[in-house]
């Protein structure tokens, strides 16, 4: 057992727990939803029943499923972990087999009364996993080749999956969560090293499988790249998206063309522009300044889940802290990256901006075990 | 298991370093994204809003309207009317073929302009308008708009359309308007971006196209904004068009008419001018066509019957004709020869009836030979051989360009600058004509067939009129078409006297009314008696080809017994008064006969309508032809002459 339960006795206990909640972050949060809100209104002609309020409706519910998640302790979340990975891989199952085509992809499985997208939900327990291997792994053994293998082999089934499915940018999103949570532990740096050594003859050879009878990614996956690698060279078809989000965003200037002012999004130029270019119309309508400050509070987040993740000595919840953190940061970056024209289109939502359901319910519930790692931790007295 | 408190605290210095080395990692990360947003809002701001703005900001074209063609008195040739269609625009119609199927239920509409509108459709977004048909009557638009709730996507528009009020009377002067096509595109250098919108008319033939750049007019824009699927969301600012110029003809579309009317069952042309300042008062070209046909694109079984009748109506008779000009042009040999002082005006040459030059026998029309003649004698009884001796004189010591010299002078073999289509040059001939286009020496034979009109001489209608013209004046006259544009009337340049001694052209002058007054002149017939109003004329008669040997064995001996296509080319030129001249005239009568016979009779009527300004009173005419012009008047389905509109308003 570990360091936990010798210290269990300083750990909150009854409502008190409330009290030792991270309030900063739950405040931090909120302020995200809120520019999400506001900028959801923004791209419905200011409607607010469109988009808004129902985004409003889950983000209230994401509140409580993060608070009831905080109450409970975290070393129940750890003995959980394996079987919530095993429910994950099996509901990605269940989407290769049955699931909703969207978008020209197998991602939902309908719940009823949301689309479920298990793919968002493998963020999650991923992590949650590799924590609890971690936690278990003695830390001599953390760099030995043989226990190296079960955290790769956990990370790359879900991403095979995934991949399957297909959706590029989910995939990479496991990939790089799963190595991050396996760096925070103390893996060697060598095995990262090699790996990107391995990334790149990777890359090289699912470029050279297009065309052939093994491609590795859909044609419109290869052409997103190409229009990222030289959007002029097909502005108004697949490089479009690019061109045109450039465009909103850097038309937006200094201060922003002022709330609904945004022509560029306003005019449907843009695609997806309540989904995964959100940040355009953000950028445009409130200019150099908005963008920042979501970048800012996007950056307080990943502060003070790092802060939570040091203070903290258990090892399952320092790991599940960074990694989520870590989950939160990758959906931002490559979301940003992809909007401003440095990343090629790869579908990734801005985290609680972006409108959906799945994805904004499962990142509060993530940051429910942050709250209940750092609520559930020993503290000197 | 267990693990040491030591395990643990190694294991939490390790987490909390790496946990502080991603964080930086993403911290920095974040200070890339920052530093890039700064990039692209702060520093490139400026090229991406103007990047936005054009994305955004659509300029569209309203086409202008058309400028209106009065005649001289301001009577409409030529407007823009309302034009009534039904348009679909396919994203509001469920069923398209069902639909236009239910629309041709209560409206006409032909099969070709459902094809050529589902072609249409099938290449523009759903929800552009496109136009199933036009030229509507209102009953048809009326009968639409109460079915409208029962036919979503279908609505009845209005637009301008050129319309040519007065029909066939102006279609060779005015021509017609018509859609752009890829002719036109490609024959522009640089076409105006206007002719890309669809149903925009482009003047095709005469004035229309000649003086398109006037009766365009500018283009207005209008900014709007559009999404990015191209649908108007809402327009910004617009600049209104510059209408196209009003033109005003010297025509009269009184005497226009009767002149069309008078002709009318012939194949003919017919040129009356103002011999002072050379207004173009009528251009008859018969028969006609209704130039309302062509402007939406004219159906081949018109077109073709239009193409293949044998009098020619889509061929412009007046300027695009040429034709030997016959004995008219006996007035120039003469004036020639008396500027070479070659002979005199009461010099007499002997005409047995021929003339033998070479081995060739030249003969004159009259077969007995005219005996003693003189200028006068010689013009006013047409005398062939007179003007063989008198150009045979000329071309020995001069050369046929002194002839031909003098033909320039008068305008024959010009090309007079109007604004029509097609304009013939004509062709007087000379020894370097001759040379370099047929690689042959001049003739004696040539000088004697061009003296009197024959062999290689062509000369059109128009430039008929304007030798009369300057006949009857002295002064190089000039033809123009265009009395005043905009309201603004064009100068009307000094005619220049003619290097002619007064006495000469006297000498012509005088034979010229005996022709048409004289006891021998031969369109005596013709002649008007009012007071004040004679007639000086000369009748033509331009041989298409000759009596063949086997013909006259046959018993053919008159034109008449000829087909039609085989009989002479009737001409005549005239101008009246005789004494204070006002107006010429040159109409020729394509296989008419003779000159006297076929061209003489309807010019007198034309040059006495234009003296009149009206339908002639028979007082005008010898007794003995009153009744006959009475009949005919009453026969002739003449318009009666419009009133301008007080104010001329714009469609």
């Amino acid at each position: 057992m570990s360091y936990l339960v010798n210290q269990v006795q300083t750990v909150p206990t009854g409502l008190r727990k409330v009290l030792y909640l991270n309030w900063a972050l739950v405040l931090l949060l909120t302020a995200v939803a809120c520019v999400g809100f506001l900028m959801l209104t923004s791209v419905a002609g200011g409607e607010t029943s469109r988009w808004a309020e129902p985004q409003m409706k889950r983000f209230a519910l994401g509140l409580v499923v993060m608070m009831i998640i905080a109450m409970i302790p975290i070393w129940f979340w750890r003995s959980v972990s394996g079987l919530a990975y095993l429910g994950a891989l099996g509901l990605l199952l269940l989407v290769e087999l049955f699931g909703v085509v969207g978008m020209g992809a197998q991602r939902w499985i309908d719940l009823g009364f949301m689309r479920l997208q298990p793919s968002e939900v493998m963020k999650i327990t991923l992590v949650m996993v590799l924590a609890a291997y971690y936690d278990w792994l003695p830390l001599q053994k953390v760099s030995r080749p043989l226990w190296v293998i079960p955290p790769v082999l956990l990370t790359l089934v879900p991403t095979a999956l995934v991949l399957k499915q297909p959706d590029l940018g989910t995939s990479i999103l496991l990939v790089a969560g799963g190595g991050i949570v396996m760096f925070c532990a103390g893996v060697s740096w060598w095995y990262f090293i090699a790996v990107a050594a391995a990334g790149g003859a990777l890359i090289y050879t699912v470029f050279a499988s297009r065309g052939t009878d093994w491609q590795l990614l859909k044609d419109y996956q290869f052409r997103r790249i190409d229009t990222f690698l030289d959007p002029a060279t097909d502005p108004l078809g697949a490089g479009y998206h690019i061109t045109q989000s450039k465009i909103a965003l850097g038309s937006g200037g200094w201060t922003g063309k002022g709330f609904m002012q945004g022509t560029q999004s306003r005019l449907n130029f843009l695609p997806e522009k309540h989904t995964d270019f959100i940040f355009t119309t953000l950028a445009e309508e409130f200019g150099f300044i908005g963008g920042i400050s979501l970048l800012a509070l996007y950056g307080l987040i990943i502060f003070f889940c790092v802060v939570s993740a040091v203070q903290n000595k258990d090892r399952f919840g320092s790991l599940l802290t960074l990694g989520i953190a870590a989950t939160l940061f990758l959906f931002f970056a490559v979301n940003m990256s992809m909007v401003m024209g440095l990343a090629p289109v790869v579908g990734v939502p801005l985290p609680l901006v972006s409108y959906g359901g799945s994805a904004m319910l499962v990142l509060l519930a993530a940051f429910g075990l942050v709250q209940s790692a750092h609520v559930h931790r020993a503290r000197s007295r | 298991m267990r693990r040491s408190p030591k395990e643990t605290e190694q294991a939490a210095t390790l987490v909390t370093r790496r946990g502080v080395v991603l964080g930086g990692i993403q911290l920095g990360f974040m200070g890339l994204l920052g530093l890039r947003m700064r990039q692209m809002q702060v520093e490139e701001a400026d090229s991406y809003r103007l990047l936005a703005e054009e994305n955004r900001i659509n300029v569209r074209l309203i086409p202008p309207s058309r400028g209106i063609i009065y005649d001289r008195h301001g009577i409409t040739i030529a407007e823009n009317a309302q034009n009534y269609r039904v348009v679909i625009v396919r994203e509001d119609v469920e069923d398209v073929d069902e639909t236009i199927a239910k629309v041709r239920r209560l409206v006409q509409i032909e099969d070709r302009d459902i094809e050529r509108a589902l072609r249409e459709m099938n290449r523009r977004s759903p929800f552009v308008p496109i136009t199933l048909a036009d030229q509507l009557a209102w009953e048809d638009v009326a009968e639409l708009a109460i079915n409208a709730p029962a036919l979503p996507g279908i609505t009845p528009d209005v637009g301008l359309s050129r319309i040519y009020p007065l029909g066939a009377d102006f279609a060779h002067i005015v021509g017609y308007v018509g859609p752009v096509s890829e002719r036109d595109l490609e024959r522009l250098q640089n076409p105006d971006p206007l002719l890309q919108i669809p149903e925009f008319q482009i003047g095709k033939i005469g004035v229309e196209t000649k003086l398109e750049g006037q009766l365009r007019g500018k283009a207005g824009t209008k900014r709007i904004e559009v999404n990015a699927g191209g649908r108007v969301m809402r327009e910004l600012s617009r600049d209104e068009f510059t209408a196209g110029q009003n033109l005003q003809l010297t025509i009269d579309h009184g005497l226009q008419n009767y002149a069309q009317t008078r002709l009318a069952g012939e194949s003919a042309g017919c040129v009356v001018m103002d011999v002072e300042n050379g207004d173009l008062l009528a251009m008859a070209s018969a028969p006609s066509f209704d130039p309302n046909l062509f402007v939406r694109g004219i159906s081949s079984k018109d077109y073709n019957a239009l193409r293949d009748n044998e009098y020619k109506p889509l061929f412009n008779k007046t300027v695009q004709g040429v034709y030997p000009p016959g004995s008219t042009f006996k007035m120039m040999t003469a004036l020639a020869a008396l500027r070479a002082n070659v002979i005199g005006p009461e010099e007499k040459v002997w005409c047995p009836g021929h003339m033998t030059v070479g081995r060739r026998r030249f003969h004159c029309w009259k077969r007995g030979g005219h005996g003693w003649m003189n200028l006068d004698e010689a013009l006013t009884q047409s005398c062939d051989v007179y003007f063989y001796e008198a150009s045979k004189r000329m071309a020995e010591r001069f050369g046929i360009e002194a002839l031909s010299d003098l033909c320039h002078e008068f305008g024959l073999g010009e090309r007079h600058d109007l604004p029509l289509s097609a304009i013939g040059d004509g062709l007087i001939p000379t020894t370097k004509w001759k040379l370099r286009m047929r690689d042959e020496q001049w003739l004696p034979g040539d000088t004697l067939n061009s003296s009197i009109g024959q062999g290689f001489v062509l000369a059109s209608p128009l430039q008929l009129a304007v030798m009369t013209a300057r006949l009857a004046t002295g002064k190089a006259v000039s033809p123009r078409l265009i009395k005043s544009a905009n309201g603004i009337e064009l100068p009307v340049p000094d005619a220049e006297p003619l290097n002619i001694s007064r006495g000469h052209l006297a000498a012509i002058q005088k034979a010229m009314r005996n022709v048409s007054n004289g006891r021998r002149g031969t369109a005596r017939r013709s002649r008007i008696v009012a007071e004040g109003m004679t007639m000086a004329g000369k009748t033509g008669t331009s041989q298409v080809r000759n009596i063949t040997p086997e013909e006259r064995a046959r018993g053919v001996t008159r034109n008449d017994q000829l087909p039609w296509n085989r009989r002479d080319h009737g001409l005549f030129v005239a101008y009246a008064p005789y004494d204070k001249p006002k107006y010429a005239i040159a109409t020729i009568v394509e296989h008419g006969g003779g000159g006297s016979s076929a061209a003489a009779p309807p010019s007198r009527d034309i040059l006495l309508y234009a003296l009149y300004g009206d339908v002639p009173p028979l007082e005008a005419y010898p007794e003995d032809q009153r009744e006959r012009i009475k009949t005919m008047h009453d026969e002739m389905d003449i318009r009666a002459r419009l009133k301008p509109e007080s104010k001329p308003s714009r469609a």
